[in-house]
């Protein structure tokens, strides 16, 4: 069917075109695997959240039996330490991208003494709270969701950390940092998932 | 002549295994894991049935004794988790690891590392969940696993506790292959091949991938509920605690429904490919059936409630879930039309696979025939938990992925063996298949609308099912017959089956394009494709550009290479490496497995170790390699083109 087509189309004359060997972005084949692996886990967090509210929909109070809400001092400052420290995390893709090595370097630094700080507020936040796992529905499900956000927060810095060791090691150069970009690009998702969190969990029993 | 030699013994240098053990354990290429998937899942499909043969033995005749209700639990719940789990799911994996990249025109998957780890992961997974056999407690709790029968109160014991680790651990290998699966046919796609010209069935491992992606997350999310429930006190689904034993019914179907779709596209993608090669003639209506399984992948995810129909649900929410999961009988019915066209405007070849085709299509009328029924909520109030909703699924389930998954057997094994199955001896295997399993699960709508409730380890004398048990149960042993024959035919034709040759089908698709069994590089240069069906739409030949591979293949001065394409265009990108075999997939499964372990024992020493182990072999796993691939920094291919 396509035979007199591709016969004319083969009379004209071959052109050449470079391929490269370092595939970035969107053209990379780990680009697309690091999206769908965040697909996945936005999935886990949208079943762990419908829980949520599915539960909460059948009690006739929300906390039930007489519990406080969730006090919001920790949880927003720990909100201003993720979102401030996504941003430095795109800064110092920035740099990588022009070939700056310190600026990578250093945004990394800051980004995760920023997130490493937001898991001591949490453990903090655990350690005060006047309500155990064990308690009822509410504290399982309080505890299960932040709970599976902040191992998320620890992958996340751990990917970073060894990511972190190659840049100062001198590994990346501004055509080739596919980890940056990777690590980069599961970081955003993590933060994003805590402004979910931070709506549903902290904010959402005070509406 | 020279350089293509030269070329081969290049090629061959790079990518032939070193013999020996570490080879063979560390292996990556795509060919050896697909067959090991097919094998070890074809290993649990014996597992199975064979708890299936004993349990049908129990129900030959009333009150018999030879295995207790204890029992009966376990082996009802592991075989219907092993055939959902640790058979269908990874066969069809096994088949796609196979195909995928010869069907594209590549060399490997996208992550070959990756997929050894995804076979390590369910073969570990698989074993873990057996290994609850050595201390007699195997899951009892049914294949969905109700709360609160299977909290800690109800279900004390270890046995349930195998059950949601064992599928937390294998749905790492899904999920991984599905990601793998994704990567692999949007981005390594041969030059010309389009996303229109995509075989069905990439198209249809395509769509499982995503419903993948989709669906074992809610099934991991409830299983991690129940793990925190039963080890750790918290509460869930426990209404004295303010939860709810919905919560898991919800969770569950809404993973659970959409499973018989991942069983089922691929499984209709193998149709598609087999009804093609032998009406030989191109598939009728490629779009309809690529959007029917879209559609099918879509659609799936909207009708989990219907197995809730008896729980007290709103009657609006019924109406809506009724109504979805009658459209969903469309895409099917689409199918079924356009394989019928094709079959009845070419010239069928009633071989053995266009045999379990054949098979297929009638078993899966039946069963969508007693599947239309169910939507309307009062049938299903009356026939839910009898007999009939067995044999329903089991219509569905046999028809629809067992007989497709023969037939793929019949089909591919020359392209893997290099020789053919035997004819004959295929021919008593299906008819006895397709006998034996009428005989088993036809009864079963008669025995349930009679009143026989299903997951009962014996019944009374006097209450009229002895008759229909006892023609099941015969059913069963002729089915186990064929099976036996299926076997026989495999090692039989592996000694002395007819030499297959490159394409013994006269099929159109890339991975007939290369010898049976392909060379471990695949193709010795990459092909070119002109449209959805390459080999029978050659372009006339001696014009420049006739040849079904690359005259100057740019991956040529390279070793372990391949091609790099856009996502929808399937023009060349540019070129990605291949890595070589390597240890470090097993360890990680080892590792895994250590932490699985240690927290069904509740030794925490141990889970933790297994962590740490697992990070330090991700990090040794992505660090870059002391030597560098075979091109220098900055360094481009060229390729030729002739612009359209
Ligand atoms: C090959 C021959 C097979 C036979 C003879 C067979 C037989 C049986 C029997 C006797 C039961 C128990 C019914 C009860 O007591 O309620 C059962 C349940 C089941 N079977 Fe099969 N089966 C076969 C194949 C399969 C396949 C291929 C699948 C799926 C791909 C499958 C999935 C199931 C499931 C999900 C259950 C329900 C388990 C439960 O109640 O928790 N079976 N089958």
């Amino acid at each position: 069917m396509t035979t007199a087509q591709t016969t004319s189309a083969a009379a004209r004359p071959a052109v050449s075109r470079p391929l490269p060997h370092v595939l970035s972005g969107s053209r990379s084949p780990s680009w697309w695997a690091m999206l769908l692996v965040i697909l996945n886990e936005s999935i886990i967090f949208a079943a762990l959240l419908t829980s949520y509210f599915y539960v909460r929909l059948n009690l006739p109070a929300w906390p039930p039996d007489g519990m406080k809400r969730p006090e919001l001092v920790i949880p927003l400052i720990n909100t201003a330490l993720l979102v401030s420290s996504s941003f430095v995390m795109q800064w110092a893709q920035g740099g990588i991208r022009r070939g700056r090595q310190g600026r990578l370097r250093l945004g990394m630094i800051i980004a995760l003494l920023l997130a490493g700080s937001f898991l001591a507020l949490q453990i903090y936040e655990y350690g005060r709270s006047e309500f155990s796992p064990q308690t009822n529905v509410y504290g399982s499900l309080f505890f299960t969701i932040t709970g599976i956000h902040g191992l998320h927060v620890l992958v996340m810095i751990l990917i970073s950390s060894v990511v972190l060791v190659r840049a100062l090691l001198g590994h990346f150069t501004a055509e080739r940092h596919l980890a940056v970009e990777n690590a980069v690009l599961y970081w955003h998702f993590v933060d994003v998932v805590w402004l979910f969190i931070l709506a549903s969990v902290y904010l959402s029993p005070y509406v | 002549m020279a350089t293509i030699a030269v070329g081969e013994k290049r090629l061959s240098d790079a990518w032939e295994a070193r013999s020996g053990l570490i080879s063979l354990l560390g292996t990556v290429d795509h060919k050896l894991i697909g067959i090991r998937y097919i094998q070890t899942a074809f290993l649990f499909f014996v597992l199975a049935g064979l708890e299936a043969l004993f349990m049908r033995t129990q129900l030959a005749v009333p009150e018999n004794t030879l295995l207790g209700p204890e029992t009966y639990n376990q082996f009802f719940t592991m075989h219907g988790t092993t055939m959902i789990f640790f058979f269908a799911t990874p066969m069809l994996f096994g088949f796609g690891n196979y195909l995928i990249p010869l069907m594209v025109g590549a060399r490997d998957m996208a992550f070959p590392r990756l997929n050894a780890l995804s076979y390590w992961v369910f073969l570990f997974s698989g074993l873990f969940m057996y290994s609850s056999l050595l201390f007699g407690a195997a899951p009892d709790g049914g294949w969905f696993a109700y709360t609160p029968l299977t909290g800690a109160e109800y279900s004390p014991g270890l046995n349930l506790d195998f059950w949601a680790l064992g599928l937390i651990f294998l749905s790492i290998a899904t999920t991984a292959g599905a990601v793998n699966f994704i990567v692999t046919i949007l981005k390594m796609r041969a030059p010309g091949m389009a996303i229109n010209r995509l075989p069905l069935f990439c198209w249809a491992i395509l769509v499982t991938s995503f419903a993948v992606l989709f669906a074992i997350p809610p099934l991991t999310v409830a299983n991690v509920f129940l793990m925190l429930q039963r080890v750790f006190g918290f509460h869930f689904f426990q209404t004295q605690a303010g939860g709810t034993p919905l919560l898991w019914q919800h969770l569950f179907w809404f993973f659970g429904h959409p499973d018989v779709y991942i069983i089922f596209l691929p499984a209709v993608g193998i149709v598609s490919e087999v009804v093609a090669s032998f009406s030989r003639r191109p598939i009728l209506g490629y779009t309809l059936l690529a959007v029917a399984t879209i559609a099918t992948g879509v659609i799936g995810f909207g009708v989990w409630v219907h197995h809730m129909f008896a729980v007290g649900i709103s009657p609006l929410v019924l109406s809506i879930f009724s109504i979805s999961s009658i459209v969903i009988g469309i895409p099917s019915g689409i199918q079924v039309f356009a394989w019928l066209g094709t079959m009845l405007n070419g010239r069928p070849v009633f071989k053995t696979p266009l045999l379990f085709i054949s098979g297929f299509i009638i078993l899966f009328v039946l069963g969508g025939l007693s599947g239309v029924m169910f939507p309307a909520v009062p049938f299903d109030q009356q026939v839910t938990d009898s007999y009939f909703i067995v044999a329903h699924f089991h219509y569905v389930l046999v028809g629809g992925a067992v007989f497709p998954i023969f037939a793929g057997f019949y089909y591919w094994f020359p392209k893997m063996s290099g020789r053919l199955l035997d004819e004959h001896l295929g021919q008593w295997n299906f008819w006895l298949m397709f006998i034996g399993f009428n005989l088993t699960f036809f009864p079963m709508h008669i025995a349930g609308l009679m009143g026989m409730p299903r997951r009962v380890y014996t019944y009374e004398a006097g209450l009229g099912w002895g008759g229909l048990n006892l023609l099941e149960t015969i059913g069963a042993f002729t089915l186990a017959a064929g099976i036996l024959f299926f076997i026989a035919n495999v090692f039989y034709s592996l000694g002395s089956g007819e030499e297959a040759g490159d394409n013994p089908w006269n099929a159109s698709s890339l991975e007939w394009a290369t010898s049976s069994p392909p060379p471990p590089y695949n193709f010795r240069a990459l092909p070119v494709v002109h449209g959805r069906n390459p080999l029978w739409e050659l372009p006339a030949a001696d014009t420049p550009g006739s040849s079904l591979f690359m005259e100057n293949d740019p991956t040529d001065p390279y070793q372990r290479e391949t091609l790099a394409s856009t996502v929808l265009s399937g023009q060349p990108d540019g070129i990605l490496h291949i890595p070589a075999s390597t240890l470090i997939p097993l360890y990680l499964g080892l590792a895994l497995t250590a932490v699985f372990v240690g927290i069904l024992l509740r030794q925490w020493w141990l889970a933790g170790v297994g962590v740490l182990l697992v990070f330090g072999l991700i990090v040794a796993w992505l660090w870059p390699p002391e030597s560098e691939p075979a091109w220098h920094e900055g360094e481009t291919a060229v390729i030729e083109e002739r612009p359209a």
